[in-house]
């Protein structure tokens, strides 16, 4: 009798923690599902517009030491031409004689054209409340206009497959206090931190679905933030030395990332929770 | 002198669906800085939005609603080519108003 009661026992908490089990799968799918529906809803009224607008006002107003505007500056595409010009960055650019993604050359433009010093173009690069960044609102203009045309980086010139090739090193590269590499959280599929799903950077579905939505509006920060920003905060959470803003290092895994994500439509500024 | 809106109408079957994003900090008044000092309330008090002249939705907000906040609504009677006006009012007196034509 006691033993067949143990059993007994025995196969309902088998029982249960199968029936636990299942239901804490469909709760985290269910949670994904959640979380893409409160992307879908909030889509519509993207504050990134605010940042657009503010950002072709910027291009187009004259401003600096020059009381030059930025609709002179040459974003790969001819001086001047914003359409479709992010789709094709980073790229070599023969005027500066490096790989510029599109915040560098942001930088150039302004220190070349509009008379800037470097220091005081790169001071802010990223925006906190009242302290507004003008790189992340010219990054949400110029990305804007290239919506929806498809990724293309071609990697013809030798130094633009020099960047690829350091991108990929730097990518898989393991380092830090914690033993970390960005192919750590992004060399797999299905993995996530909390509830957030974290897209395999080394498959093509999860390069194009990661690249082709920054930048994004941070609902969680109440800002726009950009590629180098998002790169930069890797780096933080893998508790490496800081990613210096426009510097080779972020150009090359920048390059290595948007070359994965060649052949998908550009779809930003996005919203993010 | 804040940000301008971003207004979008667009009339069909009689009824005109407005979609307003405003710029805003929307400061709660219930937060920290680094240095322990509140973060002074600042937020938008009064919505208005009229349509030819004639307000067609009057709202009072609270620090509840969010940073940027996004409005949508429908009001019966315009027609394209109209113009729809929105103003808001912030605790400090701030004032914004700006409008565009319905679609």
């Amino acid at each position: 009798m006691k033993s067949r009661l143990h059993a007994a026992v025995g196969s309902m908490l088998a029982g249960g923690a199968l029936l636990a089990a299942l239901s804490s799968n469909a709760a985290a799918q269910s949670a994904v599902d959640e979380i893409a529906k409160y992307r879908q809803q909030l889509q519509d009224g993207n504050p990134a517009d605010l940042w657009e607008a503010r950002g072709e006002d910027l291009w187009k107003r004259k401003g600096g030491p020059k009381k030059a505007s930025l609709e002179g500056c040459d974003l790969g595409k001819g001086a001047g031409v914003v359409k479709g010009a992010y789709a094709e960055l980073p790229k070599y650019f023969a005027d500066a004689d490096r790989v510029m993604d599109l915040e560098t050359r942001l930088v150039h433009c302004m220190v070349t054209l509009q008379g800037y010093t470097l220091a005081d173009a790169t001071k802010r690069p990223f925006g906190a409340g009242s302290n507004r960044s003008d790189i992340e609102a010219l990054t949400a203009f110029v990305t804007a206009e290239s919506k929806g045309v498809t990724m293309n980086v071609a990697l013809n010139h030798e130094k633009e497959k020099e960047a690829f090739r350091l991108g990929e090193k730097i990518f898989f590269f393991r380092g830090g206090p914690h033993d970390f590499a960005c192919a750590t959280c992004h060399g797999e599929t299905g993995k996530r931190i909390r509830l957030q799903d974290l897209p395999n950077l080394t498959e093509k579905g999860g390069a194009q679905l990661a690249y082709t939505t920054w930048p994004a509006y941070r609902v969680s920060q109440g800002e726009l933030r950009t590629f180098q920003w998002r790169l930069n905060d890797c780096f933080r959470q893998q508790r490496f030395p800081e990613l210096k803003f426009t510097s080779e290092a972020s150009i090359a895994l920048t390059t290595f990332l948007a070359r994965n994500a060649n052949g998908a439509p550009f779809n930003a500024p996005a919203i993010k929770r | 002198m804040a940000d301008p809106m971003r207004i979008r109408a667009t009339a069909k079957d009689g009824t005109v669906n407005v979609k307003v994003l405003m710029s805003h900090e929307m400061e709660t008044g219930q937060r920290k800085d680094a240095n322990g000092k509140i973060v002074p309330a600042h937020f938008i008090q009064n919505v208005t939005a009229a349509h030819n002249g004639k307000v067609v939705l009057s709202a009072q907000w609270g620090p509840a609603i969010a940073k940027n906040p996004f409005l949508e609504f429908n009001f019966k009677g315009g027609k394209a080519g109209d113009k729809i006006q929105v103003t808001w009012t912030d605790n400090k007196g701030d004032k914004r108003t700006d409008e565009a034509a319905i679609n």
